[in-house]
């Protein structure tokens, strides 16, 4: 997910070329006070003039506590973007109240209530401790992400290259996510000269069960999706094991063994969720 | 008369002579040999043991015998550091010395300081591959009454070849000199690496000054110019400034628009069937160009593909994909950073070449006819691929022909790379303003917003399209920018030609017309 300032006209209209997976229109902590309104102005012409391509288009609004969230919502709900990313989320009942004032923006236009998702973003200590509650709240919240440097601020310490103020943070929001079967989006790596650090940091972000990651810089992107795409080997062995699975399924044998080791569901279940990302279908 | 691009080309200019309209990349070289008659190299002597130093440039100069309505040629392998063409050229000039046709290789923003000389006619005409800078400008507006002739690296060589560039007086800075006139780029305190432009001019010029700030012991090693074509030998404090020679061109680009083009230009060289053992190429140095070297580096190690030989400039870039093995040779005939030189002179593979042997089109076969692969930059492109890079989107002159048509003339996949906007100007137009390039010799345009095959070449969209390219018709790409931006405004020009740029087989491809200001 590729954050673009809301008020950089270069940036917004050369943001779907770079193969990111999303793209975060951002109205809210990278546009100064006083460039709100002209932010807000462009991503809505932006959003219904540009072809972002096969990039998935988000807005992060400002939050309805300050003087510009409201007049996001009235620009943007009636474009329907992807998804509205809500920052600083830190209960379910203040999500809720946001889905309210979407709905009834959608009402006033006419539009349905299943289309646009709700991101929320935890970026607090008070966020973290009620993830599980905001995760699940509503069927339109469809990711969770975690706002590391805000998080940092928050709780009053440094964030440090290895994450650890941060970690049980993160690990906590990939639960919550995981419960209630949505995507969760890791934090930014904010120094894009660091190629090997980036590489890290989201090979840990994939362990630890995080969907994606959230980049500052398109030269980012490439780094995130070979770590996140299966490679040629645990393609092949995911095929295989779907394949074995298909076959021994006709046989009635839920359980069976290749080269050896142990397949059963949910080793299964992992295969066709690697398929899945390698756009690889598997014939019954 | 019109030219077989559709462009209305005068059939005589003053003081220029008769023009041949452009008719086609290789309608004149398909011949197998070139009409016009080469002029004899001029004859001197020498007493044995006659001393060539000078005390001064200004004496070697004076020596020179320099008269009004002269041609004086320079080497621009110094780029932007060069110092010494501004200093001769005000010498000329507090000589008195008027209508001077100054044919350098190329004009950089470091000789700004020369448009007085312009204004004042002590500089009546120019030939050059480039010109940039304030001089562009000022050109563009008309500053001149003869227009400037615009060549290719190949093309100059023809042009001094068949006597329309007569040098009179060529003043060559080089690094290392000695006190017969031997003289290199590789080494010294102000080492630039190839001097491969200036060999033409010691063969045809009729006084040549070597200058350096660097005199070593009898016989300067490697002999890049030899002392039979040297009358003169000066020593100064300072040829320039090495260091300015890249300006920012050889470090790899951090800009995300410039990477992504090159990620797509090096899968599309993955693709094009001549990345395979043995290939041959060349890439442009800075933005994108570099960048593709970077992509194509890290698959030639993934696919243990090791090629031939790597042509023209060469970046440092360049020496480290020799030093890795990926390349067996680098032809260079002109450096583009100061740290090439040491593997210039220490590394056999690495070997300077002259611009005849780089790239002139009328001998037995020159390098760029060898060429596989190039990739090039541009500034405009239009949709039948011509390419423009020599005045930009406001009319003014601003860039260099170079090697541009005549790499993508010899070779078998031309690769232009260009982001799809520049400021807020689309780059593809329906005509360029200038062509350089003629779109036949040009294979793929590549933009962040996708790949352009050229009509002309099926075979190679079929191959992309089959690896899974995603291929645009350039007409669809040219609609969806425009629809993001609009269509610009036309710059509007007056009647009078300040510019001519020549094909290398030295037919006029196109003019370049004063601005209206």
């Amino acid at each position: 997910m590729l954050y673009i300032p809301g008020n950089n006209p270069a940036m917004l209209q050369q943001g779907g070329v770079y193969g990111a997976d999303s793209l975060l229109l951002d109205l809210e902590d990278a546009v100064a006070i006083n460039q709100k309104d002209a932010a807000r102005i462009l991503v809505k012409h932006l959003i219904t003039n540009i072809n972002y391509y096969d990039s998935e288009v988000c807005v992060r609004i400002n939050h309805l506590s300050t003087p510009f969230g409201k007049a996001d919502l009235e620009a943007i709900v009636p474009l329907q973007p992807h998804a509205i990313r809500y920052p600083k989320t830190e209960t379910a009942k203040e999500l809720l109240e946001l889905i309210d004032m979407i709905e009834e923006i959608e009402n006033r236009h006419n539009l349905a209530h299943n289309k646009m998702e709700i991101h929320a973003m935890i970026e607090t200590a008070m966020g973290v401790q009620n993830v599980f509650e905001i995760a699940g709240c509503h069927i339109r919240v469809g990711a969770i992400t975690i706002g590391g440097q805000d998080l940092t601020a928050d709780m009053n310490i440094i964030y440090t290259p290895d994450g650890a103020g941060i970690d049980f943070a993160r690990k906590r929001i990939v639960m919550a996510a995981k419960a209630h079967h949505i995507d969760v989006i890791d934090t930014v790596f904010v120094d894009i000269n660091d190629e090997e650090g980036l590489r890290r940091e989201t090979e840990y972000s994939k362990k630890i069960g995080f969907t994606g990651k959230a980049v500052i810089n398109p030269r980012q992107i490439d780094i995130i999706h070979e770590v996140y795409n299966p490679t040629e080997d645990e393609i092949r062995r995911a095929y295989r094991i779907v394949k074995e699975f298909y076959k021994n399924k006709e046989a009635g044998i839920g359980v069976f063994a290749i080269d050896g080791k142990m397949i059963d569901a949910p080793i299964v279940t992992r295969a066709q969720y690697v398929l899945e990302l390698a756009g690889v279908s598997v014939g019954e | 008369m019109k030219n077989s691009l559709g462009k209305e080309i005068p059939e005589y200019i003053e003081g220029i002579g008769k023009l041949e309209p452009f008719q086609g990349a290789w309608t004149k070289l398909s011949k197998g040999w070139m009409d016009e008659a080469t002029i004899p190299a001029p004859n001197k002597a020498k007493m044995a043991h006659q001393s060539k130093i000078c005390e001064s440039l200004r004496v070697a100069i004076e020596k020179s015998n320099p008269k009004d309505g002269m041609t004086i040629t320079f080497h621009h392998h110094l780029r932007n550091g060069d110092i010494i063409l501004a200093q001769s050229m005000m010498i000329l000039h507090e000589m008195g010395i008027k209508d001077i046709t100054l044919a350098a290789s190329s004009l950089n923003d470091c000789h700004d300081s020369i448009l007085p000389l312009l204004k004042d006619k002590t500089i009546t005409g120019i030939w050059a591959s480039g010109i940039r800078g304030e001089l562009g400008k000022a050109i563009s507006r008309g500053v001149l009454e003869k227009p400037v002739i615009i060549h290719s690296h190949g093309g100059r060589v023809r042009a001094i070849h068949t006597g329309r560039i007569r040098p009179d007086l060529t003043i060559i800075a080089a690094s290392a000199a000695d006190i017969e006139g031997n003289a290199t780029g590789s080494h010294g305190k102000s080492a630039f690496g190839s001097i491969g432009y200036a060999v033409i001019d010691a063969r045809y010029s009729k006084q040549v000054i070597v200058v350096t700030d660097n005199l070593v012991p009898y016989p300067c090693i490697p002999l890049s110019i030899t002392q039979n074509f040297v009358d003169y030998v000066v020593v100064v404090d300072s040829i320039g400034d090495a260091s300015k020679i890249a300006t920012g061109t050889t470090r790899i680009t951090n800009s995300p628009i410039d990477l992504k083009i090159a990620k797509i230009a090096a899968d599309v060289i993955e693709h094009s069937g001549l990345f395979k053992n043995g290939f041959s190429f060349q890439v442009g140095a800075g933005g994108a160009s570099l960048a593709v070297a970077k992509f194509v580096r890290e698959k030639m190690k993934k696919h243990e593909i090791k090629g031939s030989f790597m042509l023209g400039g060469i970046t440092s870039y360049c020496v480290d994909m020799l030093n890795e093995g990926l390349f067996e040779t680098l032809f260079d005939v002109q450096s583009f950073d100061a740290a090439v030189s040491n593997s210039l002179l220490n590394d056999r593979r690495h070997i300077e070449i002259p611009a005849a042997l780089y790239a002139n089109p009328y001998n037995c076969g020159c390098m760029t006819n060898k060429l596989d692969i190039v990739v090039l930059g541009a500034l405009e492109i239009d949709t039948d691929f011509n390419v423009n890079v020599i005045t930009g989107s406001d009319g003014n002159i601003r860039g260099a022909s170079g090697g541009h048509s005549d790499t993508a003339s010899g070779a078998e996949l031309t690769v232009v790379v260009c982001p799809s906007f520049r400021s807020r100007i689309p780059i593809i137009k329906d005509k360029v303003h200038t062509i350089v390039t003629p779109g036949e010799t040009v294979h793929v345009l590549v933009t962040e917003r996708g790949v352009c095959v050229n009509p002309k070449f099926k075979h190679l969209e079929e191959n992309l399209k089959n690896c899974g390219f995603k291929v645009m018709d350039i007409l669809d790409l040219k609609k969806e920018l425009d629809g993001i931006t609009g269509v610009a405004k036309e710059i509007e020009f007056e009647d009078k030609i300040v510019g001519l740029v020549e094909y290398r087989d030295g037919t006029i491809i196109d003019v370049i017309k004063q601005l209206k200001v």
